[in-house]
């Protein structure tokens, strides 16, 4: 067979020639993903949303807290666009502001559980052995817990200490009371979700590590002497990036589900700060008389998850071209 | 095979058969009175609760002294007493119970019933939360702290099976009305004693099978989350008057539900409707929609040790830059009224009051405090529950002290122990709380402001108040008495350690087939007297 | 097999028992206390109610006695914001409703999303295919606490037969069921199509193709039964789940299930109430995982063969 395939990249060909085959692996992937008009789609339905969410705000405005009780429930208007909620604020403004928490909480949670999970799972499957089957037992153990409970429990167990550190904070190292307390109010919830969520991240690289471990320019690696700290990182992280990211894709709209699920359930964002679950929350009272306050945040809440799934299912098709066979 | 599809055939018809009636319907023609009651009831052992919500169901079941009045709740109707009188000063009482009264297993209502129920829920060792309603009585604070554990030291004496006597701790010329609270029932000393000790918090006695009652009726079913079932006590003393043949409570504890499932046809009456769909309510059904006066305040306290809030300027500058109109127009929508002192206004009580909306004045008295345009001022947190209209009086609050005195206030909301926790332990700046009177009488609302009160929380006490809450309790004379309250309160009101809110508006939907549902000041409405009438 | 069982039952115990240890120091922890009320309790009757719930010893004596409780006496304690109830009770009464709604809507999941999902990989980058993948993403990105609003508004204000909330007549369950099988159905037909679409790729199904048998025979007989598999997979732990973690679907829909008892035990700190149900939690989804382990055997011959 003279034809190789050329879209299927061995793991140890990409690295054992890191730079070029590394290039070219994300070169491909994004070629493939170009041609799924859905993932481009959704990719820029997520662009366009992180913009509005986060850039947005340094030119304008935002307000989401001002009130003005004599003009609740407004329509759409050239002030207000999409019109104002039960105490006269700003519903754009308050989308946007619920969009930077839903989204920041997601984000942060997904980093501390890829780096959770990438430690724990790389060092599993790095040593192997008895340790490795230990530290996938335990693994397999918390995945049987009742996740949003034990979230909820520790988010309360981990409030004071926050609240300790936000004053301190503030007092003694003097940053900016605002800042401090913006994040001191998701940080309860991010270290929550962040501390049960990585559990599937671990064992995804615990296998990608398995794996590559017994690959022979891993073994050169290391009978050259080259530090295990130095191989994790240099040569078995890169090469199970491409399921990391993956996976990290899928679990942000995850978080931003559990994060919503928390707030409607009045255990999420504090006010009079609004995050999309909380919105929706607020929105259900008002299903009768202004169904618009459910109505829209739910599109944009929904359209977030739809497009951030989407554009995981792309990048899955596109970075491991096995899974889809054509 | 067969079977199944006969099954499934029965399935539908049933289905196709519940589409001609919708529940309240059927509850119609069975006699039955169903009722949104909020929440899961702690438990229906009048000893051990404290909530309205078991009120409300502890009320069908039981009967006191005294029994409810349809209409008026000033005045008590002769329930297990026929009849009683006091000696001229009101220290002592004498109850002469009705000899026909019965349990609802035909055992006698006696004096030691009473008395039974008196040492129980006294008796330190049942730990019942609210114990001191019957402080009223000589000697039960001392029994109930365990100072002696000699009952025959507390002032309830009986004299014969049918004759109950009690001595009180002073003039106590509404005990009459206090005899209607919960906690002042009989409880079946044969049925608890039955189940356990008199003091064992874990027996059976209230489970349905088990609960043996004196009321208008008797439990039926108890299932946790779903409902609670009575039904009617063939053997109560007045059965003839009962209209009713059973009531279903359901805990419903989210409002907008509740609300949903009247007008789905599924409720008689709910416990509440939220804000929003009053006005909704007000257009489509006004007939059905109740708004009444209610003895409850709603207020902020103030922890009164904490700077800024040590200073009283500051707390009376913060309760006049409260736009109280603005707030119950356009957040709370349930026709409250703006509160000026924290009892609320009824029959006889004059409230004192000179708190107004007067932002140059809260300005001023800013300044006068040292803190012009808020400059200088230490940070402030708002305490609030994550209950949807407090956290929207919270929000609004914050808009109006930054708008009218440029004070910026930060909100922290906590559920619902954290919340009370952190007010009893004295850890918050501001806190929003309510109050709803146990009895028709200030004291009510005033007896919980005394230093060291487990109610006060906010480090707040003066001499002077107390020496006026001592004085009215030797006054003997209503009016008087009233008077020299009125002027605690103002002392109170004076000092703003609470910035009262608004004053309660009791707002819920009702059908109309409800008939003698008639409004009340304490929200008590006696079952005996309802009929339906589709 | 018998191996594999008592494997996972050793590994069960100590989860369950790791798990239960947590919540019982991490709820102990939290500020608050279980008899915090709304008029304060005088001093000395919070210490004697502390005493009549063995809640005045220190946290390790408690711990013992806890577990001592549990496993000679098989007492999960009372419950601490229900007076009169006991743990073991709350469980018994609430379990079967949730057990009946999670059942329901787990039966409207497979029973759409399987169809829907072997629909699209057969109809492979079709318009179903499309059609229905959008669909199944909608089931996962509509939470159900928009779902149930809408239902309620929707469907139960203009349909006789159904209620907008409560627990009163068989037809009751079917909203709330539908609310929560929706999700259920997206990720099985999700789960469908990709295990079809693997088996459809196999060699012996393009040899079946090619030897001419017919593609309805080769779909049901041989495609099907594979393409379950990273279904059922998915369904053990959903079970779980679904008939504790449906807290949510329970507040909005007035049900009186299990998962209302999650929240409000913690949110009271109901203590003993908390530690049961996540020991219930716990021992349900290990035998709902031990359940799908023994049915992927029995689905997969190779596997059988393997273990």
């Amino acid at each position: 067979m003279a034809v190789a395939e050329p879209h299927v990249p061995t793991r140890a060909a990409g690295a054992a020639a890191e730079v070029e085959q590394g290039t070219s692996l994300w070169q491909d992937a994004w070629l493939r993903l170009r041609h799924n008009k859905l993932a481009m789609a959704s990719l820029v339905a997520v662009l366009l949303i992180l913009a509005t969410c986060f850039v947005v705000p340094l030119f304008i405005d935002l307000d989401p807290n001002a009130q003005r009780l004599d003009n609740k429930f407004a329509g759409p208007s050239a002030e207000h666009w999409l019109g104002t909620d039960q105490l006269g604020r700003d519903l754009l403004h308050r989308i946007i502001e619920g969009g930077q928490i839903s989204l920041l909480v997601a984000f942060f949670a997904t980093f501390l559980t890829g780096i959770i999970g990438i430690l724990y799972g790389g060092i599993s499957g790095y040593v192997g052995g008895k340790l490795d089957s230990v530290m996938m037992r335990i693994v397999d153990g918390l995945l049987a817990m009742p996740f949003l409970i034990i979230v909820i429990l520790f988010r309360e167990l981990i409030k004071v200490p926050v609240e300790k550190l936000s004053d301190w904070l503030i007092a003694d190292v003097g940053l900016s009371t605002d800042l401090v307390l913006r994040f001191g109010n998701i940080a309860p919830l991010i270290v929550a979700i962040a501390a049960f969520g990585w559990l599937t991240m671990a064992r995804i690289v615990r296998t990608q590590s398995a794996s590559l471990v017994e690959l022979e320019y891993i073994e050169a690696a290391r009978s050259l002497g080259i530090g295990h700290a130095r191989i994790l990182l240099r040569h078995i992280l890169p090469n199970a990036l491409g399921p990391i990211i993956i996976y990290a894709t899928l679990t942000v709209p995850s978080f931003i589900l559990y994060e919503a699920t928390l707030s409607f359930l009045g255990l999420g964002i504090e006010p009079p700060h609004a995050s999309w679950g909380s919105l929706i929350k607020e929105g259900a009272n008002f299903l009768e008389t202004r169904p618009a306050l459910i109505l829209i945040p739910g599109l944009v809440f929904s359209g977030t998850l739809f497009a951030l799934n989407f554009l995981g299912d792309g990048l899955r098709d596109a970075l491991d071209p096995k899974s889809s066979k054509d | 095979m067969l079977r199944h599809l006969v099954a499934s055939g029965l399935l539908i018809l049933s289905l196709v058969s519940c589409q001609k009636q919708t529940q309240v319907e059927r509850a119609n023609e069975e006699g039955i009175l169903i009722l949104g009651n909020s929440n899961e009831p702690k438990g229906l052992d009048p000893h051990l609760v404290s909530g309205v919500l078991e009120s409300n169901i502890l009320h069908s079941l039981f009967e006191g002294l005294c029994s409810l009045h349809p209409s008026d709740d000033g005045t008590a109707l002769p329930g297990a007493a026929e009849r009683w009188e006091s000696n001229d000063d009101f220290t002592v009482w004498t109850f002469h119970l009705r000899p026909e009264g019965v349990w609802s297993d035909g055992y006698p209502v006696t004096a030691g019933d009473f008395a039974f129920a008196y040492e129980r829920i006294l008796s330190p060792k049942l730990a019942a939360q609210y114990a001191s309603m019957l402080y009223f009585i000589k000697g039960a604070e001392a029994f109930n702290r365990g100072e002696t554990d000699d009952f025959s030291s507390v002032g309830v004496e009986i004299v014969d099976d049918f004759t109950l006597r009690l001595h009180m701790r002073g003039p106590i010329p509404f005990l009459p009305e206090i005899t209607k609270h919960y906690t002042w029932y009989p409880v079946p000393k044969h049925a608890v004693l039955r189940h356990g000790s008199m003091d064992d918090r874990f027996t059976d006695w209230t489970k349905p099978g088990n609960l043996v009652s004196n009321g208008p009726f008797t439990l039926k079913s108890w299932r946790v989350t779903h409902h609670i079932e009575v039904e009617k006590n063939p053997r109560y003393w007045d059965a003839g008057r009962v209209t009713l043949n059973g009531i279903r409570f359901l805990p419903i504890g989210n409002t907008y539900t509740e609300t949903r499932m009247f007008l789905d046809g599924q409720l008689h009456a709910t416990y509440t409707i939220p804000p929003e769909m009053i006005e909704y309510a007000r257009e489509r059904m006004p007939e059905m929609l109740r708004q009444e006066a209610y003895v409850g305040t709603t207020f902020l306290r103030c922890n009164t040790e904490r700077a800024p809030l040590d200073k009283p300027g500051v707390r009376r500058a913060l309760a006049l830059a409260i736009d109280r109109e603005s707030l119950i127009e356009n957040v709370l929508q349930g026709g409250q009224k703006p509160a000026t002192g924290i009892v609320p206004p009824f029959g006889g009580y004059d409230p004192p009051g000179d708190l107004a909306f007067e932002p140059e004045k809260a300005r001023e008295l800013l300044a006068a405090s040292g803190y012009e345009n808020a400059r200088g001022l230490p940070s402030i947190e708002l305490l609030t529950t994550d209950r949807d209209v407090s956290r929207r009086i919270a929000e609004a609050l914050q808009a109006m002290w930054k708008q009218h005195l440029d004070l910026e206030v930060r909100i922290v909301q906590r559920e619902w122990t954290t919340y009370l926790q952190r007010q009893q332990d004295g850890d918050y700046d501001i806190a929003y709380g309510g109050w709803i009177g146990d009895y028709l009488d200030p004291t009510t609302f005033l007896e919980m402001w005394k230093k060291g009160d487990g109610n006060n929380n906010t480090n707040w006490s003066s001499p002077e108040y107390e020496a006026l809450l001592a004085k009215a309790e030797l006054t003997a004379d209503p009016d008087a008495r009233y008077q020299v309250l009125a002027e605690a309160e103002r002392v109170l009101i004076g000092e703003t350690p609470i910035l009262p809110l608004y004053w309660y508006t009791t707002n819920y939907l009702i059908r109309p087939e409800v008939k003698h549902w008639n409004p009340l000041l304490l929200n008590h409405h006696p079952y005996k007297f309802i009929r339906l009438e589709p | 097999m018998l191996k594999l069982v008592i494997n996972r039952l050793v590994q069960a115990i100590v989860v369950v028992f790791a798990l239960v240890s947590f919540t019982f120091f991490a709820v102990r922890l939290i500020p608050g206390n279980p008899f915090v009320n709304e008029k304060a309790i005088p001093e000395h009757i919070l210490e004697q109610t502390q005493a009549a719930y063995g809640l005045d010893g220190n946290w390790i004596t408690q711990f013992g006695i806890y577990w001592k409780n549990v496993l000679v006496e098989g007492d999960l304690g009372p419950s601490l914001s229900l007076y009169g109830r006991t743990v073991t009770g709350i469980i018994s009464e609430s379990f079967p409703v949730s057990l009946m709604l999670g059942l329901l809507a787990l039966v409207m999941g497979v029973g759409v999303g399987l169809p829907l999902g072997a629909l699209a990989a057969l109809r492979r980058n079709g318009i179903i295919d499309y059609a229905s993948m959008i669909v199944a993403m909608a089931g996962i990105c509509v939470p159900s606490f928009v779902l149930g609003p809408l239902f309620q508004m929707y469907l139960a204000r203009n349909i006789d037969w159904l209620s907008v909330a409560g627990w009163e007549r068989p037809s009751d369950i079917i909203l709330p069921a539908m609310a929560l099988g929706t999700g259920v159905a997206a990720y099985v037909a999700r789960l469908t199509r990709g295990g079809m679409l693997e088996i459809l790729s196999q060699d012996y199904i393009r040899t079946a193709r090619a030897k001419g048998v017919p593609p309805l025979t080769i779909v049901v007989r041989h495609a099907l039964r594979g393409a379950v598999l990273p279904a059922v997979t998915y369904l053990g732990p959903a079970f779980a789940a679904i008939i504790t973690g449906s807290f949510v679907i329970e507040t909005i829909f007035q049900v009186p299930g299990m998962g209302q008892h999650f929240v409000t035990a913690v949110t009271s700190q109901d203590y003993f109430l908390l530690q049961g149900l996540v020991m219930f939690y716990g021992l349900l989804m290990a035998a709902a995982n031990l359940s799908v382990d023994i049915a992927l055997a029995a689905l997969n011959p190779r596997l059988r063969a393997k273990s």
